[in-house]
This record gives structure tokens, sequence and C-alpha cells, in this order.
């Protein structure tokens, strides 16, 4: 085999992260090379220095022998790089064909080749076993597809090694495997493959190779059939890490009450709800499994009061709801952990000690009665938040934007724990945090439980959610699933689900 | 194209926050000498010149002064909207709402004595100008119009408003045909603060206004909301913040500051409601908060610079023949550098790849 | 008197001017246009429109023939559009401070130069504008003749530049970049085209077309530069931009729909304006566009990325 790609010696800093480290490796033609490493390890980095999203500060990349111009996103495609990034780069009102054909002319060129382009696309769809209609909006499409659009739109431009970044965090087991095939089919048409994961089962099922980073630097690098599990886990995180244990706990009464709830979907992105039942019960957590844009992200914001439904009831401690908003869920002891902590949760040019006390400022306890904000009193509730949730900060006084996402996620949940919720609507709470971080914010949602209060829990990563879950429902197109026990819940069958058996219009 | 990125840094230096604006409005001056230059003129000569019209005498100085008063308050009001990302470009017409309430109920509608009438003038005013700004803070959060736009357009109608009562049912009979308004009252005249210029109460009470605006904004609770719903008010609203509500006080605010330097304009300067009452006062009001980086504290400074370079530029033009819209040149200019010393505190410069710390 | 009111309607006179009124307000409409669906608002427009008035005035009044007056024009409009896509989309700063900013610069530069140039006029001096032309056999048509077809080029130039725009925006690859600047940057830059670029030849684009609605002012509607005398157009055609949900072929509609008004009101006034103040009649212009955006705003649907600056190499 011949060596495709090189990476002599990369390193990439932003502020005082190092993201990668002196990074060296070699790809061969026809390989599946894995990029195994916890989020934050740097492999993302490393990709989006391969591609030309960003320059490194030192090294240099050899693609088929020539040395590849840094920093320019049309150097690799050129060469016949392509890549699929995990959160899509779509327009989502435009069409398939729009979405692929952009890039190929320059743009002085007075035409769109519509006619030529429609058949290199059926023509690849059929070859690789990838159908799409060209003419449908990007954002009618499902995420499966939208991942399939990405992957002809490297194909079309006749890649020949294809950059796939954590492509299975949206899907279904199933649509994993079907994946897993198209990448097998891939090779064997010629093609050269890098796969980014942080899960380990996954690589160890598709690569020839695993190349594993920890904190921006190549620490190992194994030949995929000679891999021991064991020794990789620990490469990836360094050690070994305590995920905490979920205990016995049978569930107390009922506290809050969802009956035939429907509503319309909160934006673009996402659906409504169409007659959900939900019951949360005290020291219970509910895992709501589903592909993301089922709808999650209006039950979430419904039963926070953030969204006002159509029809149906609510029922809190017995009472019926009637008043949906923000504020009256907050004082009912409804606390919300939104998705994206950067846009719906952190204020990131404010301070820690102003992020931490936002949420109690609203109540006015920390001022006094002319309005003024009483400093002393603001900080030592900072204080106490950073040091009972273990938020490390060098000072209250900094930005919150210079946090770890980890310390920001801790901060974010801190500020409502400490409220003692009685219920915990926690949204892909570990996404994108490092296997220390996750198993810290894992603790606080499974202490939350053991304290006897109620937890809806939402997530894309299924094993996440069978680890933690009490019990598990399945949310597709909007409608919900009835629940099953956690445990010996067969992910197969949840997978299916997921996908939409089941379900019945 | 161009090899050229901007990277993000964590600490910035208190100093260079603090002399950054300096340098901007350096680099304006520089950029607009070579206008003076093509006027055939020496441009340091004519700085001097602006300077000492601006400065040069006692009674420089309070023309000066008078003329920072509706900036001062002009600039208040579009840092705190801007401060909230509500962007009210409508300070123009909230001033001419205010002008148009002190001539409603200064004239002789209603009569008090001198104490309650100046506060009593100013709380109409800032109330005409922050009701004016009401129903587009309204349409914006309840219906997502755009509010640039509409408080940009109120402008527009505000001063044909302003000019049909004046033409009309409002025009002094006494005024020999000219279109002005009534005289205010003699209670409701902000008195002059050094005899025999034009320099009046109003400024004294620009600057308190701006005291207590700092007081509000970095103090309060209603700051702290302000200051969360400006930077991100998803999730401000998220943490329990009412962004809705806040935006309402901010409008009303900022408003209402618009309205006040009506009533400086009207109540001290001139004494009635004219078509040319303001040029522009509510379009460099967003310089001088630009320039003061927003902050309360530094627009009673930058209110005053920028006062001083049209006062200045005034005695230029008749001694140099330089046209006085270079004053307005210099202020948009000031605007855009000052926006390049904010992006140079924010971020380093990175050239093709090397970083160059700029 | 009702009669009246409704006869105004049946006169070519009113189509004509109907056109006439939206023909600035066509450029204006299309350059806004060009650059919000790249992503970049221009609040420039009012100023920009000002400076392109002066320039190709002052062209034409210097000696320059007409058309050279509006590439002159047109080319002071896009030098703006630089400036502000240097510090808009390069340096990334505010777009609404980045374009009052420039719509200050660009009015006060474009005063300062008349009254450099021209220090002792009293009475705005004139320039030879264009005159209309007489579209064989067409022109001969009854009323349709008058009403569409004895214009000046400049104004068969605004109804050709739609056609331009929409073919642009709709058939051609850069159409389509800038198209999905405005709406998701990344996917752009992950075609391996220059974000920044596209962005910056949009609004450099956008701005041209708006000075050159300007310079329709003094160059076709009048023969002279007033100070002031673009009046709110620009911001009038930032509505009309919402009101057309960025399309070219109904920013076109929006434009004669509005001109027509405004026509009508100017004849209306005639008619009434014994009883109801002109001043009134002005405001119209304003309250419309108000109105058209609350109607619009239902429906609207911003592109996404407009007013978010796109950074290259940024952590995301």
């Amino acid at each position: 085999m011949l060596a495709l790609l090189e990476i002599k010696d990369i390193s990439k800093r932003f502020g005082n992260l190092v993201a990668n480290d002196k990074i060296s490796f070699t790809q061969m033609q026809g390989e599946v090379l894995a990029i195994l490493g916890e989020n934050g390890a740097g492999k993302t980095t490393l990709m989006n220095i391969l591609f030309g999203h960003y320059k490194p500060d030192s090294g240099e990349i050899v693609f088929r022998g020539s040395k590849l111009p840094a920093g320019k996103p049309g150097n690799a495609i050129e060469v016949g790089i392509g890549m699929v990034h995990q959160h899509f780069t779509l327009a989502e009102n435009l069409t398939v064909l729009e979405n692929i054909i952009i890039g190929e002319q320059s743009l002085l060129s007075f035409s769109l080749p519509q006619k030529s382009a429609r058949k290199k696309l059926q023509d690849l769809s059929d070859r690789f076993g990838l159908p799409i209609n060209p003419d449908t909006i990007v954002a009618n499409l499902s995420v499966s597809e939208k991942q399939r659009l990405e992957i002809l739109k490297t194909l079309y431009r006749d890649c020949t090694l294809l950059i796939l970044d954590e492509p299975t965090a949206a899907l279904t087991p199933q649509e994993t495997d079907s994946l897993f095939s198209t990448i097998k089919n891939m090779v064997k048409n010629g093609l050269s493959v890098i796969l980014i994961s942080h899960k380990l089962n996954e690589i160890l099922a598709v690569s020839d190779r695993i190349v594993v980073l920890r904190h921006g630097k190549l620490v190992g690098e194994v030949v995929t059939s000679k891999a021991n599990r064991t020794e990789i886990a620990e490469m990836i995180v360094g050690g070994t890490v305590n995920y905490p244990k979920k205990e016995k706990s049978s569930p107390g009464k009922e506290v809050m009450r969802l009956e035939n709830i429907s509503c319309n979907p909160i934006n673009e992105s996402t659906k409504g709800l169409n007659g959900v039942d939900i019951s949360l019960f005290e020291g219970q957590i509910l895992g709501i499994a589903g592909v993301t844009g089922n709808g999650q992200t209006s039950l979430a914001k419904m039963m926070s009061g953030h969204l006002k439904p159509k029809n149906g009831e609510l029922f809190f401690d017995k009472k019926r709801i009637e008043v949906f908003n923000p504020k009256k869920f907050m004082e009912l002891g409804v606390a919300y952990i939104p998705e994206d902590r950067n846009i719906d949760g952190l204020v990131a040019d404010m301070s820690v000690w102003e992020n931490a006390v936002i949420t109690e400022i609203s109540d006015e306890k920390l001022g006094n009665t002319l309005g003024f904000l009483n400093n002393s009193s603001c900080n030592d509730a900072a204080q106490i938040l950073c040091e009972t949730y273990d938020v490390r900060t060098q000072t209250l006084q900094q930005p919150a934007r210079l946090l770890s996402g980890g310390n920001v996620q801790k901060l974010l949940l801190g500020r409502w724990l400490i409220r003692q919720p009685k219920v915990l609507i926690a949204c892909q709470p570990t996404r994108g945090l490092d296997e220390g971080a996750i198993a810290s914010i894992q603790k606080l949602i499974l202490d939350v439980r053991k304290k006897g209060n109620a937890v809806l829990l939402i997530t894309e990563d299924l094993d996440e959610l069978l680890k933690l879950s009490d019990t598990v429902s399945v949310i597709y197109n909007g409608k919900l699933s009835n629940s099953f026990s956690a445990e010996g819940l067969d992910r197969a069958r949840v997978g299916l689900m997921m996908a939409g058996e089941g379900f019945y219009d | 194209m161009i090899d050229f990125r901007l990277e993000q840094r964590e600490h910035v230096s208190p100093w260079l926050v603090f002399f950054a604006p300096i340098g901007a409005v350096i680099f304006s001056l520089m950029i607009a000498s070579i206008l003076i230059i093509l006027a055939g003129v020496n441009p340091i000569e004519s700085y001097i010149k602006l300077f000492v019209g601006a400065f040069g005498s006692k009674n420089a100085i309070a023309e000066t002064l008078a003329r920072a008063t509706p900036l001062i308050l002009t600039g208040l009001a579009a840092a705190i909207a801007f401060r909230a990302k509500f962007w009210n470009i409508g300070a123009e017409g909230q001033l001419y709402a205010g002008a148009l309430a002190v001539t409603f109920f200064g004239t002789g509608l209603i009569q008090l004595p001198s104490f309650l009438m100046i506060p009593f003038l100013f709380l109409v005013g800032a109330l005409a100008g922050g009701l004016l700004l009401l129903p587009l803070v309204l349409l914006r959060n309840y219906y997502k119009v755009d509010e640039v736009v509409t408080t940009l357009l109120t402008n527009f109608i505000i001063v044909l408003l302003v000019g049909y009562l004046l033409e009309g049912p409002w025009k002094d009979p006494m005024s020999l045909g000219w279109p002005q308004g009534a005289s205010v009252i003699d209670e409701g005249v902000l008195p002059q603060i050094i005899p025999r210029t034009r320099l009046h109460l109003g400024f004294i009470i620009s600057i308190f206004t701006a005291l207590i605006i700092w007081l509000i904004l970095s103090r309060t609770i209603l700051g702290f909301k302000i200051k969360a719903v400006g930077i991100n008010p998803s999730a401000s609203h998220h943490a329990g913040i009412p962004v809705i509500k806040t935006i309402i006080i901010v409008a009303l605010l900022s408003g209402g500051m618009a309205g006040m330097a009506g009533v400086t304009e009207t109540a001290g300067l001139k004494g009635y409601l004219t078509l040319d009452l303001s040029p522009g006062f509510g379009y460099a009001g967003i310089a001088v908060a630009m320039l003061a980086g927003l902050n309360p504290i530094g627009i009673i400074f930058s209110g005053i610079f920028l006062a001083s370079i049209y006062v200045g530029a005034d005695a230029m033009s008749r001694a140099m023949n330089v046209p006085t819209y270079l004053a307005d040149v210099i202020v948009a200019l000031t605007v855009l550098s000052v926006l390049i010393s904010i992006i140079m505190l924010q971020f380093k410069i990175v050239l093709g790849g090397q970083k160059r710390d700029i | 008197m009702i009669f009246d009111f409704v006869e105004i309607l049946f006169t070519a006179g009113f189509w004509a001017a109907t056109i006439r009124i939206a023909c600035p307000l066509i450029f204006a409409t299309l350059g806004e246009l060009i650059c919000e669906r790249a992503g970049v608002l221009n609040l420039g427009i009012e100023g920009i429109m000002s400076v392109g008035a002066m320039v190709g005035w002052m062209a034409v009044y210097q000696g320059a023939d007409l058309y050279s007056g509006i590439l002159i024009a047109a080319f002071v409009g896009a030098m703006f559009g630089l400036l502000h896509a240097i510090f808009s989309v390069y340096l990334g700063a505010s777009q609404h401070v980045t374009g009052i900013g420039i719509t200050m610069l660009a009015s006060s530069l474009g005063f300062f130069s008349f009254k450099l140039i021209l220090p002792y006029s009293t009475t705005p001096p004139k320039i030879e504008p264009f005159q209309p032309i007489d579209i064989p056999f067409l022109s001969d048509i009854p009323f349709l003749g008058e009403a569409l077809f004895q214009h000046t080029p400049f104004t068969y130039l605004a109804i050709i530049s739609v056609v331009f725009i929409f073919w642009l925006i709709n058939s051609t690859p850069f159409g389509l970049s800038i198209k999905m600047a405005g709406e998701n940057p990344m996917a752009l830059e992950a075609q391996g085209i220059d974000v920044l670029l596209v962005r910056s030849m949009a609004v450099i684009l956008g701005s041209a077309l708006m000075a050159v609605g300007g310079a329709y002012l003094t160059m076709s509607a009048f023969d002279a530069f007033y100070f002031g005398m673009v009046n709110g157009r620009g911001w009038i055609a930032i509505a009309l931009v919402i009101f057309a949900t960025w399309k070219p072929e109904r920013a076109l509609l929006g434009a004669l729909l509005f001109a027509g008004l405004d026509a009508y009101q100017v004849r209306a006034q005639q008619l009434a304006g014994a009883v109801i103040p002109y001043q009134f009649f002005l405001m119209m212009p304003f309250l419309l566009s108000i109105v058209a955006m609350i109607i619009a705003a239902k429906k609207t649907r911003y592109p996404k990325a407009l007013l978010i600056p796109f950074r290259r190499g940024e952590r995301h």
C-alpha cells in the first residue's frame, strides 16, 4: 500500500489552549483510519487543519507526495479531500442540487450547469447506493438524508479521501450500520476514509487502524485487528474514569403529568408535539430517545413553560397548570438545562459570578429595595455555587467564556440545582464534554434522582440514556411511545423505534 | 484572496481600553487633515483655529458646553439602547417629540413656579420621547418589525409633524412669518449658568443624568438585566430574565433621554421650538455613545469633545474657508475609527498564518 | 369631487410619474437586497445614495457625459461599499454601527466636496439631464405609450437592472454563493469558496447600485443637487426589501406600488391641498413603509446569517 496522506508535526493553539501538539501520522491508500479520542482531544481541530479551515501554527501536510497548501478548503477539495462536518454545512433553504453544485464553477462563470450536474449526481447515487431527490429543499430532509447529501457533495467533487467527523452522533443504530456498509463500499471503490469518533465500539467495527489523541497529543497508534479494548479505552482518557453507578431507586409519587398534549414546533429545526402523555415520578429518571429534530426541543420547552400547548393538560403535583411562562415554572420547581449551552445557557461575555447569580437576579434576592445590587452577597452566592459544584475558575471576575465546556455545564447545572428543583429537564447535558466532565455531570444528575426528585433526560447518546434512565420512551415525529423499563432494554429495538417503527399516523 | 484572520484576545489591558478611543480620535483627525489639505489650507493651522474656536475664550467654552448638552443626552439615549442591542436610531425624532411636549405644556397651558416648572418640563419631554418609541418597541417585540428602520422612518414623520404645527396651529403670531413656536414661559426657561452666554442649566442636568444612568447601568439589578439581555437575550430568557419587559424599559429610558435633549434645546437654548432646533443631534448622539464605549461617564467627555468639533469647525470655517461640513466628516470618521479600535481590542490580527500583535 | 380622485388613475401622466418615482427606489432596493442576501445589512444606503447623487451630478456639471456620470457615481458607491465591507465583512464589526458610520461619512463627504468645489453657489446650478426617449412605435400607443414608453434611458436602465439582478441571483454561481453566504456561510466555506470575498463583492455591487439610485435623482428626475435630497429614500428601500421578502421581482413590484401611492398623493394633494396640509402627504411614504413592514412581518424570514459576521478559522 502507498502512503496517501502524511501529517507532519502539526501544532495549533487557540489562545492558551494547545489544541494540537506536534501530531504526526500517515494514512495508507484504501485504508479506513480512525482517529479516536474524547471530546476536546483535538480531533476536529486536526481535521479542520487538514481540510483547510484552520491554518496550523507549524507543521505540514503531504498528500499524494506533494505538500498541501494550508488554510484553504479550496485546495483540499481540489486534490481530492472531502469532509463531512459534524455540524452539517448545508444551506437549508436551497435545494439538494444547489447545495451540491456550489463551488464547482468559478464565481465569474455565467451559468449553473444544472443538467450535467443532475446526471453526475444520479450516477454517483447509483454507484454508491445513496439515493436522493435533487430537487428537495434541504430543510425537508431527515438527519440521515442530510448526511447522505454531505457524502454525495464530497463524491461529486471527486473526493478520494473522505473525512467523516463524528458521523454517527445523530444516527439510530440501524442508520449507523448502514453508514458503515456505505464506508466499506466506498473503500471497495478505491476511496480512503478518515473516521473521527469518540465511540470505541464503532471504531473497532469499521476501521483498519486507530490513532488515539489525548489533550492535543498523539498517544497511540494501533492496527485494529490487534487492538485491545481496555488498553485503548485507557489510552483515550489517560487512565480510568470513575463513572457514577445508578443505585436502586423505587418510584415515589407522581410530580408532573402530561395528558394528550400537542403543540406547534418552537422553531424550524424541530417538530411539534402530537398527543403526548408523560408521567414523571419522584426518584426516577425518564429518558427520551430519538433522532434529533423529532420534537425533543418542543417537549423540553413546553415542560419548562417556554411553549404553550395547543391542547392537552399538564399537572404539577396534581394541580392543573394554566399559565405557561418560564418564570412560573421556575417557581413551581422546574429546572431546565437547554441543549445549546453557549446560546441558551451562558452569557459568555459576562463574568463567572454574574452567570452564577443570573437565575436569582430575577427574584431580586441579591439587591436592596432601591434595586441596587449587593455585590458582596452576589459574590458569596457565586462562591458557594462554584465550591458546591466544583466549577473551576481562576477568579469569579473572569469572563465566563474562558471556562472549559465541563466547567460551563457544571456552572449551568449548579445554578439550577442550588434551587432544589423538583423536576430537572436536561437536554443533551453531556454533549461535547470530555470523559471526566461527563462523569461529573452524570453524577450530578443521578444525585437529583437520589434526593428523590424527578428527571427528564433527553440525549442522543443511547448508551448514556440506557445507563442513567429508569424508564425510556422513544420520540418520533412529535409522538411519544409508551415507556419501557431501561433495564435489559434491547438497543436494536429502540433503534428501530427511533426510525419510526411502531408509530402510526 | 487576502490571508487575514482575527483571533480573540483573552485578556485586554484596562489601559488599552482607556486609550483606544483617544487613538481613534487622533486617527480620524489625521484622515480629516487630508481633506483640509485638499481644500488648500494648512491642517495644523486649521486645527489650532478649531481648538481656539471651541475653547479659546469664556464665550467659546460656554458655547461648546451648551452644544454638548443635547449631545450628552442623545449620546445616553444611544448608549442605553445599544447596550441592550436595541437599535434606536430615532433619537432625532424623540428629541423633537420632547420639544413638542415642552411647547404644548410650557408655553402657558401649565403655570408653575420655576422649581416645579423645570422638572415638570423635563418629565413631559422625557415621557414624550419614550412614548414615541413605545409603539415601535412593541412592534419589534411582538411582531418582529425591525426597529432600525421604523425608528429611522419615524424621524422623518416627526419632523414633518413639527413643520405642520409650526406653520399651522402652533405658529407663534408674534414671529413675523417665521415658522416657530410660542415662547416658553419665564418660569420654564432654563436659567443661564454663566451670565451673558448661552450656557444654561441644561448642561448641569445632562451631567447629572449621565451620572444617574451610570449608576443604573453599573450598580443596579436593572442594569444587570440590560447587560445580560444585550449580550445574550436567549440565555437571559432561559435564566428567567423577562427579556421583553427589559427591552421595553430600555426603550422608554432611551427615548426619554432623547426627549430630554429636546427640552434643553427648547427651554434652554432657544426658548421656543423651531424647525432647525436640531442639526442632527440625534444622529450625532450615536457617535458620542460609540466614542465613549457606551459608558455614561465617558459620554460626558465625548459629548463635550464632539461639541467642540462642531463649534470649533464654525470658527475654523470662517477663518480658513474650509466648509463646515468638515465637522460632520470628522464625526463620521470617529465612528468608524472607534469601530476599528473595538475590533483591535477584541482580536489579534493574524496575517498569513503568522501572528502579529497589533 | 370623488370623481376627481378616481380620475387621477386614468391619466397617463400618473403612471409615467409612478415609474419615475419608482426608479431611484428600484436601484436602491436592489442594492440593499443583494447585500442582505449575502448576510450584510447595509445601513450606509442613505449616505451612499446621497453621495451618488452628488458625484454623478458633479461629474456631468464638470463636463462628463451623462453615461460617464452614472459610471462615476457607481464607482464612488462601490468604493463606499468596499469600505463597508472592510468593516462589516473583513473586520466583522457591528453592521448597524458600520452602516450608520458609512451613511454619516458618505453624506458629509458629499456635502463637503460639493461646498469645496462650488463654494459660492446660492441657487443650485443645473445640468442638462437625461431626456425622455420615445421608443419607436410603442410610444405611439395611446395611453400606454405615454405611460410606459416615453421615459429617459436612465429609467429603462432601472428596469434592465431588475432583470440583471434576477438573473444574477437565480442563475449564476455567484448568485448561488450570495444566497449561501447569507444563509449558512460555513456551507460555502466548506465547498472551498471564500465567504468574505463573496460577501464583499455583494456589498460592493449593492452599494454601486445604491449610488446609481441616488444619481437618478440628480440626473434624470431633477437637474440639480440639493442637500438632503435623498430624504429618507434609502431607509424606505430597506423597508421595501423586507416587504419584497428579499426577491428582486417583488422589489420591483414593491417599488412600483409604493411609487404609485406617492404619485397619487402628489396629485391628490393638488386637489385636497386646501383641506389637508401638505406635510401629511409628505408623511405618507414613511408611514406606508412602516405599514408595509408590519404587513410583511408575519411571514418575514430573514436570511439566517444576516448580521452575523463570519470569521475564518474561528473555533466553532
